[in-house]
């Protein structure tokens, strides 16, 4: 079996979850559409509910 | 781009070899500042012995020009003025690492984030400001001694605490994942919230059924074990390896070794009492009335419904978020069971948030559910076989009659979270609901490493995102569990020998790191402060609290701090 993950979508969940793949070991592809990874998250300026810096 | 200027050694110390990379990070810091001048001043400072410029010191070619430097010029300290330590400290010190210098002999100057962003408009200050960093940053390097980074073992083993959808969800996957699990319930059963619960909104899937589903796939595991009638009473450890002593049924106690814990406790609906004359009998809670259902013995022809009962109050702010979607599940229920039934829901705000949540909010109003804003100022009375709700619209007070009234109360922190929340050292929020590291970049992760969160134990949350919580903390601990040994930064707090255990520094610990014990010398018992290497996070509260130098912070001596606050103030 190849152990080697794609995730599709380089926002913050697909973001998130990669991170953690390769955490425990995984290769992961991480593929996205657009120029850069971050999505709608990186539209953003202030999150709610702790405004932090959503870059 | 400069050249590279190899100069005599200033240093008292001849091991001390300087090199200083300056970054212009394109436009971020070489628009502001004078990059090449900072770069002629930087091997003008005592001990630097070789200086570059980059266009970008990150770049491959940057990293591969600090390796070469280090290899060719035999660099012991490297320096790079740049960013932020933040998100490039790792990159760089790895790259030390890679040439044969030990990566606690590297120091950063940040010279973007700290200077050329925050003074676009003052250059020539911004400029002194710069040097001042870079010869400060120099003078701690010069003070800077190896390390080794701290390694721990792991224990493949998590804990879970609460047998609820949440906690079945987290060790069933992880039972899955190839890791010993152990799941702790209070009660005699599994099930938890849901066990009283007659339909899951929004599709009505059975309760009963759903947790069926999951105790049969839970008691399928070999790798999981379920221990019922138990409690946690104790714990200690750190990340990959907890000591955890369980009491079970009998009242014995047995320990369990576990990497990391799942907390997964639940919460409890609020009773009510002495509001809105809630009896248990005619009036009663949202829960009660699914009982009902389930008992077949619901038997009423008109229902009031009333929402934020004892939530969205002085006492507990919170809205509770699974209310308006119960009231309305609910709703329907009773329109099912009893079509000619008069239902009137009197609410606040009604929020159905989620996908095919609106749909049950017409679908109820289409079925004749009756739905009217209660002024919270004036909120409803009710009094025996009516509600009196005023109706600001109107300006007069309708009376309903009725012969159930149901009351949708918050879910709220079950009794014994703070004692486990003290037990674990983690943290609970003003109604003592368990609370996350981070309400975005670490939702499901307590502040304290290796212990996860889901479910209601957070807030109020539906089954499908107590179920999904589950999956992630598994996840989370996936992250932890899947790696061979644990790796940590060697800049942590140590324990000098002038520690006399006055024990200032321990309570003021946020990580628990520290404790005390006694030791023996010259035949005397005597206390001193115990550093937790793994525990500790080298925030350095310890070390600026003792009067006496009793503990310090590796990377940040009293030598090293001293060198950089000199350097700062040469410039005075």
């Amino acid at each position: 079996m190849n152990r080697d993950v794609l995730v599709i979508g380089g926002g913050i969940a697909g973001i998130q979850a990669s991170l953690d793949l390769a955490e425990m070991g995984f290769k992961v592809h991480l593929v996205e559409r657009l120029p850069s990874i971050g999505g709608k998250m990186a539209q953003l300026d202030k999150t709610f509910p702790t405004n932090d810096c959503a870059l | 781009m400069q050249e590279h200027t190899e100069k005599a050694m200033k240093s008292h110390n001849p091991e001390v070899r300087v090199g200083v990379f300056v970054c212009h990070c394109g436009s971020n810091i070489a628009g502001y500042l004078d990059c090449p001048a900072l770069t002629e001043y930087a091997a003008t400072l005592p001990g630097v012995v070789y200086v570059k410029n980059n266009l970008y010191t990150c770049s491959e070619a940057g990293i591969a020009e600090i390796k070469s430097a280090i290899q060719e010029r035999g660099l012991t300290r490297v320096v790079v003025a740049s960013c932020s330590p933040r998100t490039h400290m790792p990159l760089f010190k790895s790259a030390c690492a890679e040439a044969g210098l030990n990566p606690y002999l590297f120091e950063m100057a940040n010279i973007r984030d700290q200077c050329s962003w925050v003074h676009m408009q003052e250059k020539e200050m911004a400029q002194e400001k710069a040097m001042d960093l870079i010869r400060m940053a120099v003078a701690k390097a010069t003070f800077l001694e190896p390390q080794q980074d701290i390694e721990a073992s792991v224990v493949r083993n998590a804990l879970v605490i609460g047998g609820g959808v949440a906690g079945l969800s987290a060790a069933i996957a992880m039972a899955d994942m190839g890791i010993n699990v152990v799941l702790v319930e209070r009660e005699a059963e599994l099930g938890g919230l849901l066990r009283r619960v007659n339909r899951i909104a929004p599709r009505g899937d059975s309760a009963a059924e759903r947790i069926q589903e999951l105790v049969k796939e839970a008691a399928g595991r070999a790798n999981l074990r379920i221990l019922l009638r138990s409690e946690v009473t104790a714990v200690s450890g750190v990340i990959g390896n907890y000591e955890v002593t369980v009491r079970e049924a009998e009242g014995t106690e047995r320990q369990e070794l576990v990497g990391c814990i799942v907390v997964a406790t639940g919460a409890v609906p609020f009773r009510p009492e002495g509001l809105f004359g809630y009896n248990g009998e005619t009036v009663i809670t949202q829960i009660e009335l699914e009982e009902k259902f389930r008992a077949g013995t619901l038997n009423a022809r008109s229902v009031v419904m009333i929402q934020c009962v004892g939530a969205r109050s002085p006492e507990r702010a919170y809205c509770s978020r699974i209310c308006c979607l119960t009231a309305v599940k609910n709703a329907l229920a009773i329109k099912e069971t009893i079509p000619d039934a008069h239902v009137h829901i009197l609410y606040r705000d009604i929020q159905m948030y989620g996908m095919e949540n609106e749909k049950l909010l017409w679908d109820a109003r289409g079925k004749g559910v009756r739905f009217d804003v209660y002024d919270v100022d004036r909120p409803p009375v009710v009094r025996h076989g009516v509600v009196e709700v005023y109706q600001p619209l109107l300006g007069e007070v309708e009376e309903v009659p009725c012969d159930l009234v149901v009351l949708s109360t918050p879910l709220v922190a079950p009794e014994g979270a703070t004692a486990l929340a003290n037990l674990m050292r983690i943290a609970t929020d003003q109604n003592n609901f368990f609370m996350e590291a981070h309400a975005k970049l670490r939702p499901l992760d307590f502040a304290t490493d290796g212990i996860f969160l889901c479910g209601t134990a957070r807030y109020p949350a539906t089954v499908a995102e107590a179920q999904a919580q589950g999956l992630g903390a598994a996840s989370r601990v996936g992250t932890v569990l899947f790696k061979e040994k644990l790796v940590t930064s060697a800049l942590v707090s140590q324990v000098t020998e002038r520690c006399d255990g006055c024990g200032y520094c321990i309570e003021l610990c946020p990580y628990g790191a520290l404790s005390l014990e006694e030791y023996e010398k010259d035949g005397v018992m005597r206390r001193r402060a115990r550093s937790d290497k793994i525990l500790c996070k080298g925030c350095g509260l310890c070390a600026a609290t003792c009067p006496k130098g009793g503990v310090v912070v590796l990377g940040f001596t009293r030598k090293q701090l001293e060198a950089q606050v000199d350097a700062a103030l040469e410039a005075v």
